[in-house]
């Protein structure tokens, strides 16, 4: 078995970074749920809206000639807050129209409603993209910055762009931290998830915390989206389905409904997947490669609900009819 | 009652007459989309005809067993488009009962479908040499209807695997977990190429073997001899058909029966229901088994109609498409699942295509679109990306998203009515913390 320190090390990068993106969409996921106790099944989608709104920012500027006089952390900086506004604005209106007027249906109507907007906007900004472009495929265009290595001692390089994503990610998991528990906002958002009526008689408007609770959480999922294409390049409509998946087993993993488990999901995820990717084809002397690492993640997922539904960090789930 | 006969009687002349003039339609106008429609339209207007049990039997007889094989002959894509309906009729009746029985969201419905036909599929092949030595496969034809039986049985066998652990979870986490099984069994599927072949991976299995024609020494004796090519869609037609009947049948005495009653009080108030002593993990097992078994036999038709499968044809948008389906005819109704399927693959196979063609048409006519105050524009210049037929998710979730916001009872809702869908109001979105 080779567990030499170079590949052990890179492979750990590989996972950190797929676990904060994990994290970051798994916040909308856990958000949502904490407030209204409802899957967003259509937030990979609003992940990956964040990717093409980013996408869309970057040609544009390119295509403009402003992308050679502006500094590369201004361009990033600003694709992020597009992909972020973009995503939460999508997901706030997306809460309007297809899941307030459910609100109060039993469980599986605003989810079939969900399942519904996710395949929706899938083929919906395939239609725009075609639109626009006349191909849904896109190509993040190539910063020379990120392709550069960051040089660790001997034998050890982080690309940048994995160095981008983690602290883009830290910056973002802090500040959500900071709004959630150190302002007004913050403190409704968790009256709500607490009790929603009690926190209606306290004079918090519910409503609109809940949108504002879809708004936070898509931003988050935006904000990844932007991450991920500039850290995979190529993306489609249909590219936020699958770590979208991901991101929500992750969020089960750390306890649903729960801030800081959605991090802690992510990134055990991440790296179980980064690891298993790397190193299933060694263990098993060659039956069962890196193909397997979606497999892998669902059975994880089957697992944890099986035998601690209420995951790592979770409080005990409540029983809903 | 001199008045009220009369009616009765009129209205089976016009029925007949409708049929009458919508089966000429389609034979004098083959390629018209909409004749064929009309036509089909005819089975929904028996349904609803208030005349007699034994005369909508006759109507749908004559229909189903004499008119549709007969245009069929004529045009085989119309065959081709009734054994598709059939095949989705029988899914949606199979995901019908966990999901409108019993109000269980199954998100991987189609998984069952797969091993179905991977069942046939690798037996009905020389795929299976790879794995078994000697040379016996592909199997004869005659196995067949050994191995569709052997199919409902593994496809319960496996409804109760997957049931077993999964049941106690709750209504949405029970959907994300059927969702991780469908994509597990696809990937299995997809990569179980090596360490030893045995689904031939992403490349697919073909060819299948089709079931037997063991009534052609029958034509032959009666000198009607037809060539195996000519037989088999009409065969397939009716093997399709026969399925269905089944699979209606079944669903209907167990409707009926006191585990049909025992699904809808868990379906409508699963405490209550353990209170009256309602089995309920057994009954839910039944129903995963039931349903699973359907989709499972469905797809060992399927791979011998097919000659051929992958693991593109299993994908997470089929079960969302069979969901559709039975969310547009109405969750627990069995007349709504039928029509809910026939909705969504004529929608699918021809009004889709239709317009696609018919967009197709347009870009290639050269005229240019003038709207007035809005310029002209290049009809050639319509990019190819716009083709209806590619957007049958966009199709999907808004009937998804329509049907519950505006009749989550479907179209043909069951007529006791499922208080678990129409309640408006009755539960807070959010059970009160200590409940």
């Amino acid at each position: 078995m080779d567990f030499s320190s170079g590949i052990f090390f890179q492979v750990a990068v590989d996972g950190i970074v797929l676990g904060f993106m994990y994290a970051l969409i798994a916040l909308g996921y856990t958000m949502v749920y904490g407030v209204l106790e409802f899957i967003n099944f259509a937030h990979s989608e609003i992940f990956i809206l964040g990717a093409f709104v980013g996408a869309e920012l970057l040609l544009g500027l390119e295509a403009s000639g402003a992308l050679a006089t502006l500094h590369p952390a201004a361009v990033i900086l600003m694709i992020v807050l597009a992909g972020m506004l973009a995503s939460g604005l999508a997901a706030a209106a997306l809460e309007r129209i297809a899941y307030r007027p459910l609100r109060g249906a039993p469980r599986l109507v605003p989810l079939i409603s969900a399942i519904g907007a996710s395949f929706f906007l899938q083929d919906f900004i395939r239609f725009i993209e075609s639109l626009w472009r006349n191909t849904f495929y896109l190509n993040y265009p190539t910063l020379d910055i990120l392709d550069q290595n960051l040089t660790l001692g001997a034998a050890v390089e982080i690309p940048f762009k994995s160095v981008l994503v983690i602290f883009t990610a830290l910056a973002m998991l802090a500040g959500l931290y900071l709004f959630v528990n150190k302002t007004k906002l913050g403190t409704a958002i968790r009256a709500v998830a607490q009790d929603p009526d009690a926190a209606a008689l306290m004079g918090i408007p519910v409503d609109r915390i809940i949108t504002l609770t879809f708004f936070v959480g898509g931003a988050m999922g935006g904000a990844a989206g932007v991450l991920f294409g500039l850290h995979y390049s190529l993306i489609n409509p249909y590219s936020g389905f699958v770590p979208g998946l991901k991101a929500f087993t992750a969020a089960v993993l750390g306890g649903i409904g729960n801030i800081p488990g959605a991090v802690l999901g992510g990134l055990v995820l991440g790296l179980m997947e980064a690891f298993a990717a790397s190193y299933l084809a060694v263990i098993t002397n060659g039956a069962f490669g890196a193909e397997y690492k979606d497999v892998f993640a669902f059975a994880v997922l089957i697992l944890i609900l099986i035998f601690r539904p209420k995951g790592l960090l979770g409080e005990t789930v409540r029983e809903g009819a | 009652m001199e008045g009220a006969e009369r009616k009765v009687f009129l209205i089976n002349i016009g029925l007949a007459a409708y049929i009458a003039l919508t089966s000429l339609l389609v034979y004098w106008f083959p390629r018209s989309v909409s004749a064929f429609l009309l036509f089909q339209a005819s089975l929904l207007m028996i349904y609803y005809a208030p005349i007699a049990r034994t005369a909508k039997l006759v109507f749908s007889a004559a229909v189903l067993i004499v008119l549709m094989p007969f245009l069929g002959a004529i045009e085989g894509y119309y065959l081709e488009v009734a054994i598709q309906i059939g095949i989705f009729v029988a899914l949606a009746l199979g995901l019908n009962i966990v999901v409108g029985f019993v109000g269980l969201l199954n998100l991987g419905f189609v998984a069952f479908y797969a091993i179905g036909a991977y069942l046939w599929a690798i037996f009905g092949s020389p795929q299976a040499n790879a794995f078994i030595a000697g040379g016996h496969f592909p199997l004869a034809a005659g196995w067949f209807f050994a191995f569709l039986a052997g199919g409902i049985a593994l496809g319960a066998i496996t409804g109760v695997l997957l049931g077993l652990p999964v049941l106690r979870l709750r209504g949405d986490y029970l959907a994300i977990v059927t969702l991780g099984f469908a994509e597990v069994v696809r990937a299995l599927v997809n990569n179980l190429d090596k360490p030893v072949n045995l689904t031939n991976g992403p490349r697919g299995i073909t060819p299948i073997q089709r079931p037997p024609l063991f009534f052609q020494p029958l034509l032959d004796a009666i000198g009607m001899h037809r060539e195996p090519a000519a037989l088999y869609p009409i065969y397939f037609y009716f093997l399709v058909l026969a399925l269905v009947l089944a699979v209606i049948f079944v669903t209907r005495r167990l409707e009926d029966s006191p585990i049909g009653r025992a699904w809808k009080a868990i379906r409508e108030d699963e405490i209550a229901a353990i209170a009256m002593g309602v089995p309920v993990v057994r009954m839910k097992l039944l129903a995963f088994a039931v349903g699973a078994s359907f989709a499972a036999g469905v797809g060992v038709l399927f791979a011998a109609k097919q000659g051929f499968v992958n693991p593109e044809s299993f994908t997470f948008m089929e079960s969302i498409g069979v969901l559709a389906m039975v969310i547009l005819g109405g969750m627990g109704s069995i007349p709504g699942a039928i029509l809910g399927a026939t909705i969504v693959t004529i929608l699918n196979l021809q009004l889709l295509k239709g317009l696609s063609l018919w967009l197709n048409a347009l870009r290639q006519s050269g005229e240019m679109l003038v709207i007035p105050f809005l310029g002209s524009f290049d009809l050639s210049q319509i990019p190819a990306q716009f083709e209806p037929a590619k957007y049958e998710r966009m199709v999907f979730g808004l009937i998804l998203i329509l049907m519950m916001i505006f009749r989550p009872q479907g179209f043909l809702p069951p007529s006791q009515g499922s208080a678990a869908l129409t309640r408006k109001g009755g539960q807070p979105a959010k059970p009160a913390a200590g409940k």
